[in-house]
């Protein structure tokens, strides 16, 4: 079963413009694994060369951070929502 | 949480101006001395401390502070609204203090002409109730951050990024910090900033607004504040969406075991270069915009490539030049077949270095970056150009 995905802006250019994307998965991490299978270009935004989760990108389950829940082995359940949280900082050039 | 005297009373005067707060039973004549007798500080007079500011000063908080450094320039005032066209060139501090005593001349406007450091920031933060951050970068935020957490501050947080903007209050005496949500900042470069990504003009209208309003629920210990809670707003699709933050008991800042206990340098934090030697490292094989031209009137046949969006390729472009944005590059390469010699240049010289890189790593050996980017051109060569 396919869970949603949000996108958050800046990280759109590398889901295909997306701003949702499904993908399958019994835990948070296989979801995110199958998405970065499907969308490449997501894949060194998220992880680091030996494969962990960078430390600035929140990974949400619903309205939870998955810091707090069972991080990428947080099972996900049908209708669950999981959102990509970036910080963003405004204007400047850099 | 303030501990400023409350003032006795409200002139007529002003019991005229907030009739409107002293007839709401949440506001009244108790919560109008509240605000009269609070203090706070805006961290820029931009976007986001525009209508920040504007509001405090309508609503009657009695001492407002703002931080900034800036000159009003054309390409403001599509958001930042405290400022008007005949402010351009102005600094941003004075029209801003034009703009507070035209909407409310009862309250005190104070003036920091300053980039907040962490030299300074103590002293400014210390002197007022409650901080706004309004700033547009990265190193800033965690120095407000910090200091906010170090003086025991509220920070209303907000920031915004084309369509999405994000509101917290961070920094109360239980509640999370910005660290707790964000423990490190991405590298300079991954996140583009509003000036590559543009932002829609009402948004920090919207955030602002939300800025204040958590702002004044403080002051006046009314409802319930944004504490522990994360609000992410889009605008296209005019949703609010809430998540919970929470406070880490390993924060490096306002864990139980604090190891950031005095401001840091936060541009090394950042992994900002400073940039003059960034400069340097990156100009010493940049091509000026006076070659190109020579080049291009020799009619030599080099290729220029041209690595903005389409929206910026609208707005102008150096004539001949090929558009493929710094995004789709890596998958559009082969479209370069044959194309070894060429001139790369976006707006200002970052995104198009980047793409260099790329290219280099590509096997395109000699493909070489435009200096000050398409700005540097309009500046030198073309001033007819229209400028962004």
């Amino acid at each position: 079963m396919a869970t949603r995905i949000l996108i958050p802006t800046p990280l759109r250019a590398y889901a295909g413009k997306q701003d949702v994307v499904e993908a399958e998965g019994g835990t948070v991490g296989e979801l995110l694994a199958n998405m970065t299978t499907t969308y490449a270009d997501l894949r060194k935004h998220l992880y680091t060369e030996d494969g962990k989760l960078r430390h600035f990108v929140n990974i949400y389950l619903n309205d939870d951070d998955i810091r707090y829940l069972e991080k990428e082995e947080t099972p996900v359940k049908p209708g669950d929502t999981v959102s990509i949280i970036p910080s963003v900082a405004g204007g400047r050039q850099g | 949480m303030t501990t400023a005297t409350v003032p006795a009373a409200l002139s007529n005067h002003e019991v005229a101006r907030y009739s409107r707060h002293l007839i709401l039973p949440e506001v009244g004549m108790e919560g109008q001395l509240k605000l009269k007798a609070a203090s706070v500080l805006c961290i820029g007079a931009g976007g986001l401390g525009s209508p920040v500011a504007m509001y405090l000063a309508a609503a009657g908080v009695g001492r407002i502070g703002i931080v900034d450094f800036d000159v009003v320039d054309f390409s403001n005032l599509q958001r930042q609204i405290i400022h008007g066209t005949t402010d351009v060139g102005r600094p941003k501090l004075e029209s801003a203090r034009d703009s507070l005593s035209e909407i409310n001349p009862e309250v005190r406007v104070e003036l920091h002409n300053a980039a907040l450091s962490s030299q300074n920031a103590l002293d400014l933060l210390g002197g007022y109730d409650i901080i706004v951050d309004g700033t547009d970068n990265f190193p800033t935020r965690y120095l407000v951050n910090d200091a906010c957490v170090i003086l025991g501050k509220p920070n209303a947080y907000g920031s915004i990024f084309r369509f999405e903007g994000q509101v917290s209050v961070f920094a109360t005496a239980d509640g999370p910090c910005y660290r707790c949500m964000f423990p490190e900042p991405p590298p300079p470069g991954l996140v583009p900033s509003c000036a590559e990504g543009g932002v829609l003009g009402i948004l920090p209208g919207v955030v602002g607004t939300l800025q204040a309003t958590e702002a004044i629920k403080l002051i006046l210990g009314a409802g319930e504040p944004l504490i522990g809670r994360f609000v992410i707003y889009d605008a296209l699709k005019a949703r609010f969406r809430e998540l919970k933050v929470r406070r880490d008991p390993e924060c490096p800042v306002c864990g139980d075991h604090p190891t950031v206990t005095e401001l840091i340098d936060y541009e090394q934090f950042c992994g900002i270069v400073p940039t003059t030697t960034a400069e340097a490292a990156d100009g010493a094989d940049d091509v000026t915009v006076e070659e190109l031209k020579a080049r291009l009137d020799d009619q030599d046949g080099v290729f220029i490539l041209d690595v903005r969006d389409p929206p910026e390729y609208e707005i102008c472009c150096i004539p001949g030049s090929t558009l493929i944005p710094l995004g789709d590059l890596p998958a559009r390469l082969q479209e370069l077949e044959g194309r070894d010699d060429m001139i790369v240049h976006c707006k200002s010289g970052v995104r198009s270095a980047k793409a260099v890189k790329i290219l280099h790593d590509a096997g395109f050996k000699k493909a070489k970056n435009l200096g000050g980017g398409i700005l540097r051109w309009i500046d030198q060569i073309d001033p007819t150009l229209p400028k962004y």
